[in-house]
């Protein structure tokens, strides 16, 4: 896999917004002093006057971004998510989300892999903060094509959006021509009936791989991409549950509130059927290279073979 | 200001504080002392200086307000009422299941610009609805009502450093200064005094005026309008339930509703001052 191209889904959402600039007269991007690091920086040096940085004042620009979309603008209010779902969760809700404003929140830096940074600014919480708002829509993308296929996506949807991007580096597994994005729609990306791993972000090329493993090994995984939490695709999730009957959910993002618990809530009502979910347990992460502490939590392929094995096994 | 103005107004203000005392009457909850206090404010804004049109509510040419003291709501609400904006008779169903009339703004409601009512957070959308005049080169300005207890919210101040740095003067603030909060008056709960060297501090054109007095709340926007380079805060000395006496001055007023017998000695005052005034 030597020749696998890699990239940041940060960088993704930079160059989509520089790229769609033209298109869409009415984007502008705010940030809170992060520009560098979220990319929108990419988007600010060709585009310097539809840019504004509102400093480090995540709050205000949260407000600030609902007051331009009350005007007709179409703000993309960018900064870490820690800071975007965690800090500035109650102007998000009461400001964006209640008069359900077309503010697009494009939240970096999600997750675990962060890395070095340490516990304070890796969130694994904000999927289940987000959802918690009525009317929000959560997506969260698995490469480059699908990071730049959801602002697109994004921009053609009037109403709120949280967009979820990653700093690591991460594989490219999308680029097909018959690639196509529609919100709210999972993707199964390879069919099987002994089990479904349904996995969103960087946990898919993970499920990828941990199918091809159980596959050699004589269980049958299918993988499904459920790139868009909310609205969640209950159909591709029950038809799964219904088929396969055990499901194996894989994120990058606390085991509660997030993809895991989307997909049992939904389980639940349409086909009960055993949920395990792979992701943060209920406890902080701290520093370290992003690819070792993936590998510690227990995010990886290796660990969705074993629960995948350890559930079978017991079925 | 002219007699025959300054009358005009006094009348509106007075049916605008009847309409509080309705709603909030009704209601059986919500915020009369605060309303009360802005009543006059907002009756000056809406009717001598705001371009609105109750036919064309969402007009993108418009001049916008956020009432980010939302609590007030029954004042904006019972102003947009007599501009036209919806019928005075839902003032009656204020706070009701199906009402059109929410206990704090809401977007949906015919006149209202922003949804508020958690604190601190208008005046960063009245922000927004500035900078995308700036972006778009239109002439409107934002209007954005704060409680003094307001202030005390973090997020007021990076409202104010954003504000002054992209140096948005087609937004105007506005500071209730009635100096009384939830718990007692501000000076006892949490000071945010001195408001008017703190806005100044942070770049903004400072004006004062008394909160109560046409003239002086023409002078105040008089002046605020003609700011350049810089927003403008005009910190308004108030009084906290103006216009019935026994609501005036009394903290526990903030956020208790008025029984029959106080609704109508509340609304004979209102009343006989709508008479006097000539």
């Amino acid at each position: 896999m030597a020749d696998v191209i890699k990239k940041a889904t940060r960088e993704s959402y930079g160059e989509a917004l520089r790229d769609l600039a033209e298109e869409y007269k009415e984007l502008v991007v705010l940030d809170a002093d992060l520009a560098a690091a979220t990319k929108t920086g990419i988007f600010k040096k060709a585009y310097p006057d539809r840019f504004f940085d509102c400093g480090i004042a995540e709050a205000n620009m949260m407000g600030v971004a609902a007051g331009l979309a009350a005007c007709g603008k179409i703000p993309f209010a960018s900064t870490f998510a820690m800071f975007a779902a965690g800090r500035a969760f109650e102007i998000v809700r009461n400001s964006i989300g209640y008069p359900h404003l077309n503010v697009k929140i494009g939240a970096t830096h999600a997750g675990i892999s962060v890395g070095e940074d340490g516990a304070t600014h890796q969130c694994n919480e904000d999927i289940a903060l987000m959802r918690t708002i009525p009317g929000m829509t959560i997506i969260n993308p698995s490469d480059d094509i699908e990071a730049k296929a959801a602002v697109r996506a994004a921009l053609d949807y009037v109403g709120p959006v949280y967009m979820r991007f990653g700093r690591l580096a991460v594989p490219v597994i999308n680029d097909r021509p018959d690639y196509r994005f529609e919100l709210g729609k999972g993707v199964t990306l390879r069919d099987g009936n002994d089990v479904t791993i349904v996995a969103t972000g960087l946990m898919v090329n993970e499920a990828l791989q941990a199918a091809e493993t159980l596959a050699a090994e004589g269980i049958s995984a299918r993988v499904i991409n459920i790139h868009t939490i909310k609205p969640l695709d209950k159909d591709i999730i029950c038809k799964a549950a219904k088929e396969t009957g055990l499901i194996v959910t894989a994120e990058e993002h606390s085991i509660i509130g997030g993809l895991g618990s989307a997909v049992a809530e939904a389980v639940t009502e349409c086909c009960p059927a055993k949920v395990i979910k792979i992701g943060v347990n209920d406890e902080f992460g701290h520093s370290g290279p992003a690819a070792d502490l993936l590998r510690e939590f227990g995010l990886s392929a290796e660990n969705i073979v074993k629960t995948v094995k350890d559930t079978v096994s017991a079925k | 200001m002219d007699n025959a103005k300054k009358i005009a107004l006094q009348q509106i203000a007075c049916k605008v504080r009847m309409g509080v005392i309705e709603g909030t009457y009704n209601a059986k909850s919500g915020h009369p002392g605060g309303s009360l206090s802005i009543s006059d404010t907002l009756t000056y804004l809406y009717y001598s200086v705001m371009n609105t049109d109750p036919k064309n509510p969402d007009d993108p040419d418009r001049d916008r307000l956020v009432l980010s003291k939302g609590h007030t709501a029954p004042a904006l609400y019972s102003v947009l009422a007599q501009k036209g904006f919806f019928p005075e008779e839902e003032l009656k169903s204020l706070r009701h299941i199906g009402a059109l009339l929410q206990g704090h703004p809401c977007i949906h409601i015919p006149g209202v610009d922003m949804s508020s009512g958690s604190l601190g957070q208008g005046i960063s959308a009245a922000c927004g609805m500035a900078l995308a005049g700036k972006i778009d080169g239109k002439d409107y300005k934002v209007y954005a009502i704060l409680g003094d207890g307001e202030i005390e919210e973090g997020q007021v101040w990076e409202a104010a450093m954003f504000a002054a740095h992209k140096k948005l003067d087609n937004l105007v603030a506005v500071v209730d200064n009635n100096g009384l909060q939830i718990d007692g008056p501000i000076s006892e709960v949490c000071s945010p005094e001195p408001i008017t060297d703190k806005f100044a501090a942070f770049g903004w054109h400072v004006i004062t005026a008394d909160a109560h007095d046409f003239d002086s709340l023409e002078a105040a926007f008089n002046e605020a309008a003609g700011v350049t380079g810089k927003p403008a805060v005009i910190v308004q000395k108030s009084v906290k339930g103006k216009g019935v006496s026994f609501m005036e001055n009394q903290v526990g007023w903030h956020g208790t509703a008025p029984d029959k017998e106080q609704y109508d000695t509340a609304m004979a005052e209102l009343n006989a001052q709508l008479e006097a005034i000539k």
